[in-house]
């Protein structure tokens, strides 16, 4: 593997595709590569409500694809489609440029596709290895198998750099808002996944916590993962992410190169999506009414 | 939180790369590095006093409070009747314990989902009774309960093979599936054994059923099991008549288990094989997990522990050996067969608890049952095989409490019972609230509750007013300890 950069590159790439991780955050530019997943003209009604338009959202490895918009502007719709919780209506999924159905978590986890859900969805009276193996146990000679599942947990934890756990085995009820979320991702991660979409990762943290959060989220992204990250906040999406994918009241307002944009134009995407000569067109724009 | 990691922290370790877990036979990434190298937990004693007494002041009380109430329960009634210790007051105490422990081991996976059994009681004496009838009528139930009402156990037993195999539940399945076959065509239904079985067989059948209309039908567990509470009663007067009695006290196996005892040699066997499996068990699990470096409990702490439990046994079983009968001519010895099978009860549960996919799930679905959800587990499977092993062990239960009777009345698993066995799980440590009980402590709880009638009833002149007054007054410590450590818990953020 050639090294571009004297930055950490990951020992081997998790996608399985031939594509090589980006080395450094936003070094190479857009479309360099092929997207791990890709949606094209994606559509989804609840009854009369025509919540995503023709949306086209594509997921890099190795890169954090940031997707903002405002409330009710369809993230959550998104992400429960790639998630497999939502079937779409139409368009197309491609994963690693084969064409797939997503008819149930079981689908997209089969894929590799895990989602780290904004109330994290762990047993507070479980310790961290069994939060993070929950579902998927080893067996070995017919009972749990907890000695290879508390090394595997260790080694992943260790391998994401994470440090502020005092043990593996304490219950994740004694866990701070920002080692939860540590712990969520990390079990995100164990399963050998391609792509990891965070629901609002730094949400309810501080700031020492959300600064850990979103070193991890760089990290997962360095080890040649594709991650999506769903934020509301500005600074957190300039800070770690490649791409910035915004929605606007269901359609894809743009997707922009983080470097090459600031937070106003960010900003102005999101609240009337478009800023300058970037975004929906103002017929477009002014089409997309609720 | 500490402060040291952050943005400098993609070192090193960072470029280990992710994939290191998806190799399992692959070589350990280096964890000298990492936080974790020292995550063997506490290695010597003194370090894990510390941290117990911690866990303590942080809210994990654990069994603490009710060994607690044990010592001090004792140390009164010891004090204040000198007969409370003798050999026949032990030897009666964990006769009496037996019922409630049997029914609370099993409450005690309902109150781990957060759910309750109100009729756990009630149809205990139902299954009691079906094993009643069945080795008094020679088998024959259904000229003992009547074509109609046979045909009507039947229906009910098909229901659940049904309701559990729509659940894939096939443990209960075939359970229940041998006895149907055994009432329908009188198969072994006359030897004692048989009638023991289809107790179980019918607790089982009852718990499925009770499950299905928590887990699937979506009625709350609370109003199911009030109504089966009544329903269970009726049902009870419907087999037995009102005002009669089943009588049970001369078939020698039923009789037994409450009432016989242990040969004393036998006792000692049991005594080693237990014991000696206990601490060897857990000696090599501290070695083996220490070698692996994975987190361990302390070598001395698991032999001192495992000595302080040796101790007690061999005590309690020297005391149980020796003669306690009034009458010389006449000896009684041996530990009663009802400690033996509690103590198999618990060991047998305590394994599907902790070293199982399905008890590891139980804990899941009562400590956050929308996560237990997302991680494909599914809910009424896990619900319903609950109810099946509350309302089995309560089947156990009626069957421990038939044998101490020697008769199945027809109010039998009525009254305090079912209160009785919450009480004692509720005592032991298990909370109300989900996610938090052993099968232990079903059997701490349940002799706790036995002493104070046991104890109370040997003090002169107390009037019978303060049996229940006193119960309660213990209740409602536990219950305070179980909200005070929940509360200091949340305030310790553990």
């Amino acid at each position: 593997m050639s090294q571009t950069s004297g930055s950490p590159t990951p020992a081997s790439p998790s996608t399985g595709s031939e594509t090589t991780p980006s080395p450094t955050a936003g070094s190479q530019a857009a479309g360099s590569q092929t997207p791990l997943l890709q949606m094209t003209g994606i559509n989804k009604s609840f009854g009369p409500v025509h919540v995503l338009h023709d949306v086209d959202f594509s997921v890099y490895p190795g890169q954090v694809t940031a997707l903002v918009g405002d409330n009710g502007a369809g993230k959550t719709t998104l992400v429960k489609c790639v998630a497999g919780i939502y079937t779409i209506d139409s368009g197309e999924i491609r994963f690693d440029g084969n064409p797939v159905s997503l008819h149930g978590p079981r689908d997209a986890s089969a894929l590799g596709i895990e989602v780290v859900y904004q109330d994290l969805a762990l047993c507070d009276n479980l310790d961290i290895v069994q939060n993070m193996f929950l579902g998927r146990e080893e067996i070995a000679r017919g009972v749990l198998d907890e000695s290879d599942m508390e090394r595997r947990a260790r080694s992943t934890l260790a391998s994401l750099s994470v440090r502020t756990v005092k043990s593996v085995r304490q219950v994740v009820a004694s866990l701070s808002g920002g080692q939860r979320q540590t712990v969520a991702i990390a079990k995100s991660v164990l399963w050998n996944s391609k792509v990891v979409l965070l629901d609002e990762p730094t949400a309810a943290l501080g700031v020492a916590q959300t600064e850990q959060v979103l070193a991890l989220v760089r990290r997962l992204a360095d080890a040649g993962i594709g991650v999506v990250l769903i934020s509301h906040n500005m600074n957190d999406v300039l800070q770690v992410s490649d791409r910035i994918a915004t929605l606007y009241l269901g359609r894809l307002a743009a997707e922009v190169m983080a470097k090459d944009v600031t937070q106003a134009q960010v900003v102005e995407l999101i609240t009337s999506g478009r800023s300058g000569n970037i975004g929906l067109q103002p017929s477009e724009a002014a089409a997309t009414t609720i | 939180m500490t402060t040291e990691q952050s943005s400098e922290a993609s070192d090193s370790s960072a470029t280990a790369g992710l994939p290191v877990s998806s190799s399992p036979a692959g070589p350990e990434p280096d964890l000298a590095e990492g936080d974790f190298a020292r995550d063997s937990g506490a290695t010597s004693l003194r370090d894990y006093a510390v941290d117990y007494i911690q866990r303590v002041r942080g809210g994990e009380v654990g069994a603490l409070p009710a060994i607690l109430g044990l010592i001090v329960l004792g140390l009164i009634f010891t004090i204040a009747s000198d007969r409370f210790l003798s050999v026949a007051n032990l030897a009666n105490l964990v006769q009496q314990s037996g019922i409630t422990v049997f029914i609370a081991m099993g409450l005690v996976f309902v109150l781990l989902l957060g759910e309750i059994d109100l009729a756990a009681g009630t149809a205990s004496g139902v299954c009691a009774a079906i094993m009643g009838l069945a080795v008094t009528k020679q088998g024959d139930l259904r000229t003992a309960l009547g074509t109609p009402t046979w045909l009507v156990v039947l229906l009910f037993m098909v229901a659940a093979i049904v309701v559990a195999s729509l659940s894939r539940l096939w443990y209960a399945v075939g359970i229940v599936a041998i006895g149907v076959v055994m009432i329908a065509f009188h198969l072994g239904t006359s030897t004692q054994v048989g009638a023991i079985y289809l107790a179980i067989a019918t607790g089982v059948a009852i718990g499925t059923l009770t499950g299905f209309l928590v887990a699937r039908v979506g009625i709350p567990s609370f109003v199911v099991t009030l109504a089966l509470f009544l329903g269970w009663q009726g049902v009870l007067l419907q087999f037995i008549g009102n005002g009669s009695a089943i009588s049970v006290g001369n078939y020698n196996i039923i009789n037994g288990i409450s009432n016989g005892n242990l040969p004393p040699v036998w006792g000692w066997v049991f005594y080693v094989v237990l014991v000696g499996g206990y601490i060897a068990f857990t000696v090599v699990r501290s070695i083996r997990r220490r070698a692996e470096g994975l987190s361990a409990e302390p070598l001395v702490l698991v032999l001192i522990r495992g000595g302080i439990l040796a101790v007690i046994g061999a005590v309690a079983l020297a005391l149980l050996n020796q003669d306690r009968s009034p009458n010389p001519n006449f000896p009684i010895a041996g530990v009663p067969y009802v400690l033996p099978l509690i103590l198999l009860f618990m060991i047998f549960w305590t394994f599907i608890l902790n070293r199982v996919r399905f008890g590891r799930y139980v804990y899941a679905v009562g400590g956050n049952a929308e996560a237990a959800r997302r991680a494909g587990i599914e809910l009424s499977r896990i619900r319903i095989a609950c109810f099946a092993i509350g309302s089995g062990m309560a089947a156990i239960g009626g069957i421990a409490q038939a044998s101490r009777l020697g008769s199945i009345p027809s109010d039998a698993g009525g009254g305090n019972t079912l209160l009785y066995a919450v009480a004692a799980a509720v005592i032991g440590g298990t909370s109300l609230f989900g996610g938090r009980g052993r099968a232990r402590d079903a059997v701490i709880g349940g002799i706790v509750i036995a002493m104070i009638p046991n104890g109370l009833g040997l003090l002169p002149n107390l009037p019978s007013s303060a049996n229940f007054i006193i119960t309660a007054i213990v209740l409602l410590v536990a219950a305070s300890v179980d909200a005070l450590s929940r509360r200091r818990a949340a305030a310790t953020g553990r």
